[in-house]
């Protein structure tokens, strides 16, 4: 990899962590940790399944709120502010720039990950007191989320590589929730007819498919997930990445920066 | 070698909402800038002065044309390692002290890390950024920030110099300490490429000058060349607000500013009008072939277009 691309993300996750919205977050997904103790307390024997559902189910959102409100920034922010003509002043390719701007918040959001899925197995502690085997199909989910993250990081990107933030942001959430729905979209694509069916299909499969990778459920009632899915996931999630930062890439290197 | 050969630059940006139409920014562009000299880029606001450097750092592509830096294509990435460009107005990572900006863009040029943290040091010292350390960049002045912005541009020990608007936001003595870089910059034997519309800046720092407006380059010359002597005619300034009837028979046009008096009058009566002061014991300051000034110049190329011959526009 190129030494720049290294710079440039270890730059993006210096901001990330210096950005007080960061730490605000972070707070916000601890005390849902928090909450998840004092649900589990009020549960009785289900302890163990509301805290992995709460607590998985903040780190997901949180980590995609995250994703979205720094990612829509990284180019758009640094356009606006002409911090970019400093940069790309010096041998710095533009797709080297978009690159390590996805690899600073996708670092961020792995790190930010790993300290909320230490709440989660803390507050998993207090309630069970002790873990067991099937815990570490939690794990399984973490890795699914963070390919959630990369997915979403690099759409943000892409969307703020042409777009302004606000409707970043907008593209990015509506994206993430019908993303959320992929499989029930596939599900009404092959109950409809004609031009609808052939519409369906076609947006089911272009949205980014998040409910194959939402398996908090199934981790959370100890049910077994295969190696099968957990390389498909990875593929799809590494393939559906590289197409939106190459579009990202591709916008990029065609753009004016007046 | 041309430190920069610009072949017919030109941009023309598409504007409106709904029905685009096309504005030009810059006509087609033919400049050349010779290696190791101070380079003055001069306009009103507007002229295209920006445009035309953008597009030199590859951060607005051209409607057509090309460009040569250093001998290499312009749009030669590994050519900007031996660039430095201080944006107009420059803005910064507000979250970095001015010790890791320069680190990172350190980094990002290439600069060894065994030879960072002394250059850092040094550029800080030469633009006058000292007890700042742990200091982030969002609480600088303006000037601070125009500061860093030479520090980071000279960082790298480039070859060639970009400056838009260097002195803005800076006060007398900045600008002054500025003025100083520029000319040690040349000395060190970098060539210097700098945007401005302050004409003293330009008239004591330049080897040469070239002047845009409307997006049209209007006359490109050696400083010395553009302010010549006028044939004929001297200034002779002296103490007082006294202006002797011996000089108005000389046919001397007199303005008193302040305590002095300044008259430009036909050299062949320069000595009438020395004999005339005498005469009258006013104490004579200095007597002076008149030049046109660059501010004169600057104003006779905005005003006619060199295309059409006719008067375009009026003074700055």
């Amino acid at each position: 990899m190129s030494p720049r691309i290294v710079h440039i993300a270890a730059n993006t996750f210096r901001e990330a962590v210096r950005d007080r919205v960061l730490y605000n977050l972070i707070a916000f997904a601890l005390l849902l940790s928090g909450a998840a103790i004092f649900v589990g307390q009020i549960s009785i024997d289900i302890e163990r399944l509301v805290v992995i559902n709460l607590g998985l189910t903040a780190v997901s959102l949180f980590g995609v709120v995250i994703a979205i409100f720094i990612g829509i920034g990284l180019v758009s922010k640094e356009i606006e502010k002409r911090t970019l003509y400093t940069v790309l002043s010096r041998p710095v390719r533009r797709w080297e720039f978009i690159v390590g701007k996805f690899f600073g918040l996708a670092g961020t959001l792995v790190v930010n990950t790993f300290f909320m899925a230490i709440g989660v197995f803390g507050a998993l502690l207090y309630v069970a007191h002790k873990f067991s085997k099937p815990d570490a199909l939690i794990l399984v989910a973490l890795y699914f989320i963070v390919l959630e993250f990369l997915i979403i990081c690099s759409l943000a990107l892409l969307f703020s590589s042409f777009s302004s933030p606000l409707l970043s942001a907008v593209f990015a959430f509506s994206l993430f929730v019908i993303g959320s729905f992929a499989d029930d979209l596939r599900g009404f694509a092959s109950l409809a007819h004609g031009m609808t069916r052939w519409l369906a299909t076609a947006a089911a499969y272009l949205v980014p498919n998040f409910s194959a990778l939402n398996v908090i459920s199934a981790v959370a009632h100890q049910q077994p997930l295969t190696s099968q899915l957990i390389l498909n996931n990875t593929l799809y999630a590494l393939f559906y990445t590289t197409v939106a930062l190459s579009g990202a890439v591709l916008i990029f290197e065609r753009r004016n920066l007046k | 070698m041309a430190a920069i050969e610009i072949l017919g630059l030109e941009k023309t940006y598409m504007v409106g909402f709904w029905r685009k139409r096309p504005k030009r920014a810059l006509q087609p562009l033919h400049l050349t800038v010779e290696e190791g000299e101070i380079f003055g880029f001069l306009g009103p606001n507007g002229a295209g002065k920006t445009t035309t450097l953008k597009m030199l750092m590859g951060l607005v592509f051209p409607t057509s044309g090309t460009a040569r830096i250093l001998g290499h294509e312009w749009t030669d990435p590994e050519i900007k390692a031996q660039i430095g460009f201080l944006p107009e107005q420059p803005y910064f990572y507000d979250y970095l002290t001015a010790h890791e900006l320069l680190d990172y863009y350190g980094q990002l040029s290439g600069v060894p890390a065994k030879d960072r943290k002394r250059r850092v040091e040094e550029v800080l010292q030469r633009v006058g950024l000292t007890d700042i350390k742990g200091v982030q960049l969002r609480k600088f002045s303006k000037g601070m920030l125009q500061r860093a912005g030479i520090a980071q541009a000279i960082l790298h020990n480039p070859k060639l110099v970009f400056f838009d608007e260097p002195m803005s936001g800076l006060d007398p003595l900045g600008r002054r300490e500025v003025r100083d870089l520029m000319e040690q910059l040349k000395q060190e034997g970098k060539t210097v490429f700098f945007s401005t519309h302050i004409l003293s800046d330009a008239e004591a720092l330049c080897d040469r000058v070239a002047i845009i407006h409307q997006g049209e380059l209007r006359g490109v010359g050696a400083v010395e060349d553009l302010t010549s002597t006028v044939q004929g005619k001297v200034e002779v300034v002296w103490q007082g607000t006294q202006i002797p009837a011996s000089m108005k028979a000389l046919g001397a046009e007199c303005h008193v500013t302040g305590d002095t008096v300044r008259a430009v009058l036909p050299e062949n009566q320069q000595d009438a009008a020395i004999d005339a002061l005498r005469r009258e014991r006013i104490r004579l300051i200095a007597i002076t072939p008149l030049r046109t000034s660059l501010e004169a110049y600057f104003v006779e190329k905005l005003q006619k277009s060199p295309t059409t011959g006719k008067t375009v526009g009026t003074a700055v």
